[in-house]
């Protein structure tokens, strides 16, 4: 699968997720919320940074409580919670979140 | 015009057309799930209803990395016919199971999928019948003299995607097998089909993908070892600010008694981690070393699902090598319904002997469920639970079908499903069973197991989903039933998407050792 934006064509898995990592960047990120239904917001973009720093050290995406511990650390007690993540990402903060960010999508038994 | 139009329409390999490769699949957020109906009922069927569904193919490095052909091979039907062979020499009780049938039905209204779905191809016995009609045309002489007179079909185009439609909502959970008069197992014919798609290159792609991270990286998640530790790292962080005790999750700790082999779910998805939070609380309190070890840092193993030896011995032999590595004297496995079946049923022949040559001690059972040594602890007093800390909670256990149906656990029959329970009664005061007709070796499936726990086939996760969550509802109602406590990784992550599709809290989703890990009484020993 793959998908055109500005004048560029992006190969994706059957799911919709960048194959090339590289090729991301902010725009991109914000057309395929767009295709999400999402509006990237501040607070978008604060998750997705860190998916993508941590993405960058460690080759896969955080533990979900790695994920919301962190989220408190940098940006307080509000903002370090699960609820706060789904109203943020419905769909999820670890599957739709990591599609934005572009990074693979989570599988195993999760 | 019509020379553009022409151009336009795609023409379809025969591998897209089984696959429905390029059939749209449905989005997420619109699935549905069926509607509870305050019984579990045998529907009129609706012939074809479930023939649509079909998991992604495996793409081409999908089947590289397995050894499999890239796509559906030129001479297929040959081929195919030769591995049914192969498979057939190779497994007298697969000879057994396409010869013994007598159409008695008592399977037809067994299986979850069926249930869910209302589609009559997905009763047992037509499952097992797509199969069986290979075998009747091309190994036995009345299929060969009087075709489908007699039950035998060539195998075509059409039939193989039927094959890739219905083996892949079989989630191997043997519970028709129960009720088999002569117990045909449909697990294995479906781990038989799937074998044969393989070697004619028509592979799944969530079960391929996922066995080539675990060869290539270790587990099933893609989580390497740095990875590993740093969010152990952090997991121990978590416990000690809640609780304020410095418990361990040691990995790779050469000369630990213990080595255990869990779900790499545990390490990163919730509700699994609260189990491994669980674990280490146990061995920290028993005063016993353990480790992880991040050779062998995933329990699973879905080589299993898809009916292939070679891949389940080259996943389970990084096992051995951690036990090579470790030298440890016992060997326990977590939550984890599949890879218990493996560990307690297949280990001993794909990676054994797991005995003293290893430095094993044999006063231990090799391997050992978590629960069964949990249970062993609180039994000898040597960990204490408080029950009040679970006062919250009116829990039920969801009997895993690979636990239930393929393995066992303790030294005495049924203690696989006895030692669960009685783990979760010493953890919490209150308990309550759902209807005997779906719990012990009669439990439904979570509807995600075999292979099936993909989102593209949610429709087909929420229809086999559909007769626990009836049972679930019916104690909730009846019982105020608000924690659903289980011990498998794919039924944790199954039951926390379906739940709210169902109406139900995500919440209510838990592991055994998450109750035992709020319960347990940490901190110095009287």
């Amino acid at each position: 699968m793959s998908f055109d934006f500005e004048g560029k064509t992006y190969e994706t898995d059957d799911d919709g997720y960048l194959i090339n990592l590289d090729e991301w960047n902010e725009g991109v990120a914000g057309y395929i919320a767009e295709q999400e239904g999402v509006e990237m917001t501040e607070a978008h973009w604060e998750v997705v940074n860190f998916l993508r720093n941590y993405y960058q050290e460690y080759n896969i995406a955080p533990a979900i409580k790695i994920l919301i511990k962190e989220m408190k650390k940098m940006f307080g007690p509000e903002k370090g919670n699960s609820a706060y993540l789904y109203d943020l990402y419905p769909a999820g903060p670890a599957l739709q979140a990591c599609k934005i960010a572009g990074l693979p999508k989570p599988t195993g038994c999760v | 015009m019509a020379e553009t139009a022409a151009e336009q329409e795609e023409v379809l390999t025969d591998l897209e057309i089984v696959t429905g490769a390029k059939e749209p699949k449905p989005k997420i957020g619109d699935v549905k799930a069926p509607e509870l109906t305050g019984s579990i009922k045998v529907p009129k069927i609706q012939p074809g209803a479930a023939a649509g569904y079909k998991p992604y193919p495996a793409a081409p490095e999908y089947m590289e990395g397995m050894d499999f052909p890239t796509t559906l091979v030129d001479n297929w039907e040959k081929e195919a016919v030769n591995k049914l062979g192969e498979l057939l020499k190779k497994y007298k009780s697969l000879q057994d199971y396409m010869d013994i049938c007598v159409r008695c039905g008592s399977c037809t209204d067994k299986c979850q999928f069926f249930l869910g779905s209302k589609d009559p191809k997905n009763m047992p016995v037509a499952r097992a019948d797509l199969l069986r009609k290979v075998y009747k045309k091309y190994f036995t002489t009345e299929g060969k003299l009087l075709g489908k007179i007699a039950g035998a079909e060539r195998f075509d185009l059409e039939l193989l995607g039927e094959w890739f439609s219905y083996f892949h909502q079989c989630s191997q959970c043997r519970r028709c097998s129960v009720f088999c008069p002569y117990g045909i197992d449909t697990a294995e014919i479906s781990m038989a089909a799937r074998e044969i798609m393989d070697h004619i290159g028509v592979g799944q792609k969530y079960v391929n993908s996922i066995i080539i991270k675990l060869h290539e990286i270790g587990n099933n998640l893609g989580m390497n070892p740095k990875a590993l530790k740093a969010t152990l790292e952090s997991t121990e962080e978590d416990i000690e600010e809640e609780d304020g005790v410095p418990v361990k999750l040691p990995v790779d700790q050469v000369g630990a008694d213990i080595l255990m082999v869990t779900p790499s779910a545990d390490f990163f998805a919730s509700p699994h981690v609260e189990s491994l939070i669980g674990y280490a609380k146990v061995f920290h309190q028993a005063g016993i070393s353990w480790t992880f070890s991040s050779t062998a840092s995933e329990a699973g193993n879905f080589g299993m699902f898809i009916g292939n030896y070679s891949h389940m011995q080259r996943a389970a032999s990084r096992i051995r090598k951690a036990i090579e590595e470790i030298r440890p004297k016992r060997l326990i496995v977590g939550e984890c319904g599949h890879a218990w079946r493996i560990a307690y049923s297949f280990w001993n022949t794909l990676i054994g002997p797991l005995d003293q040559s290893l430095g094993l001690d044999p006063k231990y059972p090799r391997p050992q469920h978590i629960c069964e040594f949990t249970l062993d602890l609180v039994k000898r007093g040597a960990i204490k639970l408080d029950k009040s800390a679970n006062d919250e909670f009116v829990p039920t256990f969801h009997d895993s079908c690979n636990v239930a149906r393929g393995s066992r656990m303790g030294d005495s029959p049924g203690g696989q499903f006895d030692i669960p329970r009685e783990l979760i009664k010493a953890s919490c005061n209150r308990y309550v069973d759902m209807e005997q007709e779906t719990i012990m070796e009669k439990t439904f499936c979570c509807g995600g197991g075999g292979g099936l726990l993909t989102d593209e086939i949610l429709d087909v996760r929420l229809q086999g989903a559909m007769p626990r969550m009836q049972a679930y509802q019916n104690i909730k109602d009846s019982h105020g039933a608000n924690f659903f406590a289980l011990i498998c990784a794919i039924c944790k992550a199954q039951f926390t998407k379906v739940f709210p599709k169902y109406g139900m809290p995500m919440i209510e989703v838990g592991g055994v050792h998450q109750l035992v890990g709020r319960a347990i009484e940490l901190g110095a020993k009287e």
